[in-house]
């Protein structure tokens, strides 16, 4: 690692330190949203990580952004897991965006004073993204918006909503991306959902109503938004990685210390033989989840050909090892693990969802096998 | 003006803290090293007035070995503009008495409005550099102080003593050091971070500075024994049997903890 990145790493570290592991508890608990303390990551330069410095970006690269959010993960899993979208949010304007737009939404987006919402996944459209239906009709220099996005993290707090909607033909070349900003007559939230995890960040329905927004909200050209959609989606998905390997590490340490410390049958349990072998088996997994992540990551700051199917192994087996990691602390604790007091059970219920979003691990599969049939 | 912040990097707190039975030295693989939080309050006030006067420079003065150099970057991270690092083999073990020459010769060659330090490192102890440089550099110097007040041609602030707390001030230049009922340094953010790498950091020995670390002509102190902290024992337990407050009082009174 180069000095400067150990810099970088450490500063996050710190943040993370000071201002997410102390709360993390109490934040689950309470099912509380952090805004003040996500306008402390943003002046530390934590919104706009990989976005361009003209407009308040970090300027940094993905290989320096898997590296941060893992740190911050050791802090707060649900916390980093929500900086990591809002981050993608910031990233696709700032990448597909025009000069205008960019002015316009990513000085607040990188301060962090402007929360970003991702909105694609809807009530009837998960997997099968190309399918969604939320239909956005041009009127005269308006488009206009009507249907409903599922799963939608900082909804209901974000000022920004980055909205794939259908404005052409049926499938994924129909799809362009719009942004829509709080406070659009028409714009409404459902209730913020009762989850297994991730509680320290709000998810709700987003709910379009003829929502008008002029056609100068569009990202790049009509049609684009599936392609922008899933371009975001690559680094998301290291990014959502990077946090289930923080999440895992912060666990492995904690059980480390436990097996250290607790006796049974007169002796510590860390000199049991099956318990040395799953510490053993816990960080080889993580080494190798994360040396795949970094892989990955260097792909996409490079522009490798083979970057999509990168990203999505990466996501798959890094997602993977680090719930059974977590899982395993859980058990290595024996009862202790099970109570909120130790935050082993917090982590394994944020790093549940990590299988299952920003493309389900199947998903995953399927990109990859499908990568490697047509290759051959 | 120009405010010199003197920094030092120290093994962390939260670590064991060694010396090596051999040299006498800090062990510094023992534990991480960090730039010492005194250090960083001392800065905090310097960057605190830059922020809200015009024409303020910080410059970073440090003396420690070459491998101290991202720990004093860290400081030009927090927003210092520059950074003199005084590495050489020769002063590794300098006493106070060598440590403050080689010091003031650097601020001399520098230049200074004011000189803040901290009022103790975590791993010396020594406190009294800031007067030993006050003395060779002949300015004023105000220790302790719990609080700071800088104008364009004076210093002031509180220093605070066991019984009492004192108003003190001294006309520029003039040597200060801080307690830490200063505030918290801020944390450098990353545009900190990658601007740090461009600011000026010069590196000097003993030599560019015209100290002769050898030079037997000057009163240097000796190490005559070193000996490995003793294991800590089992701690006194009291029992409350309805006593228990009036045994912890006795129990700290009789250990001069009270």
């Amino acid at each position: 690692m180069t000095e400067e990145r150990e810099a970088l790493i450490a500063a996050v570290r710190e943040f993370a330190d000071a201002e997410l592991a102390p709360n993390a508890a109490r934040w689950d608990a309470e099912k509380h949203f952090p805004t003040d303390t996500l306008r402390r990551a943003g002046a530390l330069g934590l919104g706009g990580v990989y976005v361009r410095e003209d407009f308040g970006g970090s300027g940094l690269t993905r290989s320096d952004a898997v590296a941060m959010f893992e740190e911050l993960a050791k802090g707060d899993t649900a916390i980093a897991a929500y900086i990591s979208i809002h981050n993608m949010v910031a990233w696709m304007i700032d990448t597909f965006g025009d000069d205008v737009q960019r002015e316009r939404w990513v000085p607040g987006l990188t301060e962090m004073t402007d929360l970003g919402s991702y909105c694609l996944t809807e009530p009837g459209a998960g997997s099968d993204a190309a399918a969604i239906t939320t239909s956005a009709s041009r009127d005269g220099d308006d488009y206009v918006i009507n249907g409903v996005k599922q799963f939608v993290s900082g909804a209901g707090s974000s000022a920004v909503y980055v909205v794939m909607a259908r404005t052409g033909e049926p499938g994924a070349k129909g799809i362009s991306a719009i942004v829509v900003p709080d406070g659009t007559p028409g714009l409404s939230f459902g209730r913020n959902e009762q989850k297994m995890g991730w509680n320290a960040q709000p998810t709700r329905q987003v709910v379009f109503e003829d929502v008008r927004v002029p056609t100068t909200n569009r990202l790049g050209a009509e049609g684009d938004g599936f392609g922008i959609a899933m371009r975001g989606l690559n680094g998301g998905r290291l990014n959502i990685a990077a946090c289930s390997l923080g999440g895992a590490q912060w666990a492995l340490e904690r059980a480390l210390g436990y097996v250290r410390e607790r006796e049974t049958f007169g002796a510590p349990l860390a000199t049991n033989q099956s318990i040395m072998f799953t510490l053993a088996d816990m960080e080889t997994e993580l080494q190798a989840a994360r040396a795949l992540l970094e892989r990955a990551a260097a792909k996409l700051d490079e522009g490798a050909s083979d970057v999509v199917p990168a990203c999505a192994m990466a996501k798959r087996f890094a997602t993977d090892a680090a719930f059974n990691v977590a899982n395993t602390a859980l058990q290595l604790h024996g009862g202790y693990g099970y109570l909120h007091e130790y935050g082993i059970e917090r982590v394994v219920r944020d790093l549940r969802v990590h299988q299952i979003l920003e493309g389900t691990n199947e998903i995953m599969r399927l990109i990859v096998g499908r990568d490697l049939v047509n290759r051959l | 003006m120009k405010i010199i912040v003197l920094v030092k990097e120290v093994p962390d707190t939260y670590g064991e803290r060694k010396l090596d039975l051999e040299t006498g030295l800090a062990d510094r693989a023992a534990s991480e090293s960090v730039l010492d939080e005194i250090s960083e309050r001392a800065l905090e006030v310097a960057l605190a007035h830059a922020g809200s006067a015009d024409g303020v420079e910080v410059v970073l003065l440090s003396m420690a070995p070459e491998s101290a150099a991202a720990t004093i970057r860290k400081g030009l991270a927090m927003g210092a503009a520059s950074a003199v690092h005084i590495a050489d083999p020769a002063l590794a073990g300098a006493d106070l008495g060598l440590t403050a020459r080689t010091l003031a010769a650097a601020i001399r060659r520098t230049g200074f409005d004011l000189v803040i330090t901290g009022n103790l490192s975590t791993d010396g102890s020594g406190g009294v550099l800031a007067a030993m440089l006050a003395e060779l550099l002949e300015v004023p110097n105000a220790t302790a102080l719990s609080s700071v007040e800088i104008t364009a041609d004076s210093v002031s602030g509180t220093r605070s003593t066991d019984d009492r707390a004192m108003r003190v001030s001294a006309p520029l230049p003039a040597v200060i050091s801080i307690t830490e009922a200063l505030p918290d340094a801020r944390l450098p953010n990353f545009k900190g971070i990658m601007a740090a790498k461009k600011k000026p950091f010069e590196t000097l020995t003993a030599a560019d500075l015209g100290i002769e670390p050898q030079d037997l002509s000057v009163a240097s102190s000796i190490m005559t024994a070193i000996a490995e902290k003793p294991p800590r024992t089992a701690g006194v337990k009291i029992t409350d049997e309805g006593d228990g407050g009036t045994k912890i009082a006795e129990f700290l009174i009789e250990n001069r903890l009270a």
